[in-house]
């Protein structure tokens, strides 16, 4: 028997029921409370013995109204909350919004300020990866790795502390630049630690990058094209394992990216395999920029002198950074007064999530938890 | 953030900030949105006519306004012949005093140019707008965010229903006349067993 219905219908929560399934078809829900998707996310599948038809996914489970929030507080009363979008990679998300305002008032923060905050960030993106790398293999099945990754990961939360206090929700930076100086052996400990991790990132290769296994898991799986990507949005690793050489930071940087030399690396395939290689190889480039820019950390103030009450010109501004995730924008308009009129994030992982159905079209169901592994999504950050 | 040469800044004040030694240079007030005219705002007006509303240039970022209705074309021609491959966001603003209340905002990019585009149209409380999903596929997830959230309808659109509240979800909380306190208090009593949401 031939299903009557096509995707859109399929898709139509009312139409559930009415659906025509396939004598062999049979529906699955997976989430939201299931640990391989990484939060609350639910996904719907249509699959014909164990292979997957057709996907649909359903999203909103963490949906906080962070852009209705921001219209009823100032620009610093925000600030915070940014943090609890990606929320680990808080960092990123505050620089992201910082320089947004910033942009907004005509301000820049001063340099100093600019390096530790790309230094920060960079680490930040490391801390990220980990988390992704050991939790993406773990799905998979391979235990070993998140045991190494959560340990290089808390060197790096330690150094949050260290710095602001806090080692998720950082907030560690302000609108203007810098709330605190970095402490006395900020220096040592970034470079001891990025010392080590290029070791550190060949033992998780020896543990992965040519292990059968993990070959016969991910190699082929998931495969998303080049134009696809760049029609479905798609940005950050994914969009560069499927071979397109973009990056934020190199096509209009921000913070101090152009002062540090590294490369960005990306894959030809676009399948699980790529994606894990590109963020593996991302992690090096982060290093190479974290041990060039504590090398010389210029001086000076770490704040803009901005003043104590914000009040942008009316106006609207568009700003992006590189998150770990993928290009994570904010679009803020103004109309003159201490809050925001409107703030919209541009969440990366929204849209790398909606290319999934893409992705799961005709894999195995066990495949199905290597793609979304794969994608690196925050559910905080694609409900808001 | 297109810089434009073509476009002169307008003229600036002295800054009236007291400097003290050794501090950050003093921040110029960025310009208000001043009238952009360069090599694409000429092809567009070429081509589209009375459909391009405007164009202009705010902390140096083009902003083009378009007729709701020519927007699919006006997106079409942008991504086949102006080479804006991605559609990298589609979000709204509303202004209920207006008379077209909503601004649905399309941001684009081009990777061969490097450069950033705004598309703007307006759209009035129950007027619907070309659903630009069939340009970029990635508008679909977009514009149901924007219809849920705005209640803006998207002509043409595959799939149009809520995706981040429930399919029954009464109101569309980024209206600015959706107070922030306010829910819908009967579908939280039903589906959530609580009495009073705050």
């Amino acid at each position: 028997m031939k299903a009557e219905r096509e995707t859109a219908a399929f898709g139509n929560a009312q139409n559930v029921e009415t659906t025509v399934l396939g004598a062999d078809e049979i529906i699955l829900n997976m989430g939201p409370q299931h640990p391989s998707t990484h939060g609350v996310l639910r996904v719907k599948l249509r699959l014909d013995g164990e292979r997957v038809v057709d996907s649909e996914c359903i999203i909103g489970y963490l949906h906080r109204g962070v852009e209705k929030i921001a219209e009823h507080r100032s620009y610093q009363q925000f600030a915070p909350y940014v943090d609890r979008m990606d929320y680990v990679a808080a960092v990123s998300n505050g620089l992201g919004y910082c320089e947004a305002v910033e942009k907004l008032l005509g301000a820049e923060a001063p340099l100093r300020a600019r390096v530790v905050r790309t230094i920060l960030t960079e680490l930040q993106r490391i801390a990220s990866h980990l988390l992704w790398l050991g939790t993406h293999a773990l799905d998979i099945g391979a235990l070993t790795p998140i045991f190494y990754a959560f340990r290089e990961r808390e060197e790096i939360l330690k150094i949050f502390e260290k710095y602001c206090g806090a080692r998720l929700t950082t907030h560690a930076f302000r609108i203007g630049g810098l709330q605190y100086e970095t402490y006395d052996t900020f220096e040592r400990d970034v470079k001891r630690f990025c010392d080590d991790l290029g070791r550190k990132i060949d033992e998780y290769e020896t543990l992965l990058t040519a292990n059968r296994i993990w070959l016969g898991r991910t190699r082929g799986v998931g495969v998303l094209s080049a134009a696809d990507a760049i029609a479905l949005g798609v940005t950050g690793p994914a969009l560069r394992a499927s071979g397109v050489k973009w990056d934020v930071r190199k096509a209009m940087p921000y913070a101090a990216y152009d002062r540090y030399e590294f490369d960005i690396p990306t894959r030809d395939s676009g399948d699980t395999y790529d994606r894990y290689s590109v963020r593996i190889e991302e992690m090096r480039q982060s290093r190479r920029i974290c041990l060039q820019a504590v090398e010389d950390i210029p001086g000076g103030p770490i704040m803009a002198r901005i003043g104590k009450v914000l009040k942008p010109p009316p106006g609207e501004v568009y700003h992006s950074v590189e998150g770990p995730k993928g290009e994570l924008g904010y679009y803020i308009v103004s109309d003159g007064t201490i809050q925001p009129y409107r703030v919209r994030v541009r969440p990366p992982s929204f849209l790398n999530l909606q290319a999934f159905q893409r992705m799961a079209k005709g894999a195995m169901i066990a495949d199905v938890v290597a793609i979304i592994g794969s994608i690196d999504i925050v559910l905080g950050e694609v409900d808001r | 953030m297109v810089d434009d040469p073509t476009t002169k800044e307008p003229p600036s004040t002295p800054p009236v900030t007291r400097r003290v030694p050794g501090s950050a240079p003093p921040r110029e007030v960025p310009p208000a949105p001043i009238p952009l005219e360069n090599e694409l705002t000429r092809r567009l007006n070429e081509r589209f006519g009375r459909a391009v509303l405007g164009a202009t240039l705010d902390r140096k970022q083009a902003i083009v306004s378009v007729e709701a209705g020519q927007l699919r074309e006006i997106s079409k021609y942008c991504r086949e012949e102006e080479s804006f491959e991605m559609l990298v966001d589609l979000t709204a603003v509303d202004w209920p005093k207006r008379e077209k209340r909503f601004d649905v905002v399309l941001n684009l990019y081009s990777f061969t140019k490097n450069e950033r585009l705004r598309l703007k149209a307006h759209a009035a409380q129950n007027e619907s707008l070309p659903s630009v999903s069939s340009v970029w596929e990635a508008a679909n997830w977009l514009e149901r965010e924007c219809f849920d959230l705005f209640g803006i309808v998207f002509e043409g659109h595959p799939d149009l229903r809520r995706i981040l509240l429930p399919d029954e979800w009464k109101g569309h909380p980024l209206r600015k006349d959706y107070d922030i306190l306010q829910q819908d208090t009967e579908w939280v009593r039903e589906n959530l067993g609580i009495e009073s949401g705050q």
